[in-house]
């Protein structure tokens, strides 16, 4: 059902220490964290001593092991939107030569490299790691609401409930996929539910 | 192909002297036609007549990019230089006609940055001073620091304190003045993009100093162009024009292989934008690569070459051209 090869469809990295980087701002959720506990293992030292971790545990907790970083400033949110405020705050206050690490799920990495693209920091230059969940934030093209933690083709909308054929097709400006209503043409005709984003 | 856009014919209708060693052209179009409106950065190829030979030559556009009645070009006399330089500053006459080609922007102003800090060193200010026009009429947050050999040396100086204040800092080698580059390049706000441009070593200085203290690749920019270097003459095959062109001592390939009537790719004959790569069919020799758009691996390579700036020395060359 989903085309493949669509440009758009964001490709993740593995975290490494940027050598020169006067601070490092990280951003991670749940088992983002693990992919941070990895950078460290090469991270030179005194590196945690110019870094700046904002965690959400969600359903994984990793908060303990981040803290024994012993990071410059450590942050633990109790969901990604009460996050997204303290890093817009922490870009407005940034400087050249701050390196920005996503770790986590799709979700957490494209909300919060939305809001580096707005603070004007180029989506090459941000790194990122995908852990955990591949449950999509998605945009009904429709209606044009979002729809978090989607693991399901077709999914519904939580907005307007059409049935959403979940595309690769990704927008880092709404940080979202793109949903399709899947019966346009015949209403009603619609394949069976899959667990497609475990 | 070559640029197929219209080459624009234009009349000198200014010679002015900015330093000693600097003059000032304005063009005016033959026709009276508005010319293209452009962008901060951008430039244009100039075609001399000069006796026997045909240069054409990349200048940028220092006047405001909005402005359509006339262009404004500001060169450096380079006595040890081709001769482009010195046939617009010693032969080129008030009323002169020229051909220049539509503008071409290799060294754009990036709309998503916060801030611009620009840095130039001499003859390099030339395309900061659309770019500023441009940034002003935006409103954009910008710096210029502009590293000259003395006062005397500093084209447009005056000018640019007096219109740009605050925003302009000088740098005098004379009087043993230097950018305090790290300390500056650390406390720029997130989001800020860096242009440089001038004398080779200094943009080297600044991009590995940038690099250096984290600052991504992204954000830096820069434009060197290159003069075609001279060297020992040396013949090269063209197989679909089914001719064989000699290159002479002071002549680049491109002009070489132009001067035989092939009409080959090309954009900004400085060796920075990739329009002329060419593929090397059989090469017994050593290519010369003077560009930098090619990697280190294709130079290596010896399967592509630009023949804009690049030479060759040895037994034989076959192009596909």
């Amino acid at each position: 059902m989903l085309v493949s090869g669509i440009k758009s469809r964001p490709v993740y990295g593995t975290l490494t220490p940027r050598a020169g980087a006067a601070e490092h701002l990280f951003v991670a959720d749940a088992d983002g964290a693990l992919a941070i506990l990895d950078l460290a293992r090469n991270a030179p030292a005194g590196f945690f001593g110019h870094a700046h971790i904002i965690y959400v545990p969600l359903d994984r907790d990793h908060s303990a092991a981040l803290k024994s970083l012993a990071p410059s400033m450590f942050y633990v949110g109790p969901t990604i939107a009460a996050a997204l405020p303290r890093l817009t705050q922490s870009l407005a206050n940034a400087t050249m030569g701050t390196q920005l690490y996503l770790a986590g799920t799709e979700g957490l990495i494209g909300q919060a490299m939305r809001l580096a693209l707005e603070a004007g920091v180029d989506h090459l230059s941000i790194q990122t790691e995908h852990r955990g969940s591949e449950a999509r934030r998605v945009q009904c093209v429709h209606c044009k609401g979002i729809t978090e933690n989607v693991r399901t083709q077709p999914a519904k909308c939580s907005h307007c409930g059409l049935t959403l054929l979940v595309r690769d097709h990704y927008s880092r400006r709404i940080a979202a996929f793109q949903g399709v209503c899947i019966d346009a043409e015949e209403p009603g005709v619609v394949p069976a539910t899959e667990e497609a984003f475990p | 192909m070559s640029d197929k856009t219209p080459k624009i014919a234009v009349r000198v209708s200014e010679i002015a002297p900015v330093t000693a060693e600097v003059k000032r052209f304005r063009f005016e179009p033959v026709d009276g036609a508005p010319l293209p409106t452009f962008s901060g950065g951008a430039h244009v190829v100039v075609e001399m007549q000069d006796g026997e030979t045909l240069r054409r030559n990349p200048y940028s556009l220092m006047s405001p990019p909005r402005q359509t009645s006339s262009y404004t070009i500001s060169v450096r006399r380079d006595e040890a230089g081709r001769g482009g330089s010195l046939f617009l500053h010693n032969r080129l006459q008030l009323g002169d006609v020229l051909k220049i080609s539509h503008p071409v922007n290799l060294f754009p102003i990036d709309q998503r940055a916060k801030k611009h800090l620009l840095f130039a060193g001499g003859i390099g200010i030339t395309p900061f001073m659309a770019m500023m026009a441009q940034l002003t009429d935006e409103n954009r947050a910008f710096e210029l620091h502009y590293a000259m050999r003395s006062a005397d040396h500093g084209a447009y100086r005056e000018h640019l304190a007096e219109r740009y204040g605050q925003r302009l800092s000088v740098y005098r080698d004379d009087k043993g003045e230097a950018i305090a580059l790290s300390r500056l390049l650390a406390r720029q706000p997130l989001g800020t993009h860096l242009y440089v441009c001038g004398p080779a070593g200094m943009i080297n200085w600044v991009l590995t100093t940038a690099r250096s203290l984290g600052w991504p690749e992204q954000n830096l920019h820069h434009e060197r162009f290159l003069a075609p270097a001279s060297g020992k003459p040396y013949p090269v095959t063209l197989t679909q024009a089914g001719k064989t062109v000699e290159v002479g001592p002071h002549q680049s390939m491109l002009e070489a292989i132009e001067a035989a009537g092939v009409d080959a790719p090309y954009l900004c004959r400085g060796g920075a934008c990739g329009q002329c790569e060419t593929r090397v069919i059989s090469c017994q020799g050593t290519l010369l690569h003077n560009d930098h758009y090619l990697s280190p691996a294709e130079k290596a390579s010896g399967q592509k070459v630009m023949p804009c700036v690049s030479r060759f020395e040895g037994a034989s060359l076959v192009l596909d051209l």
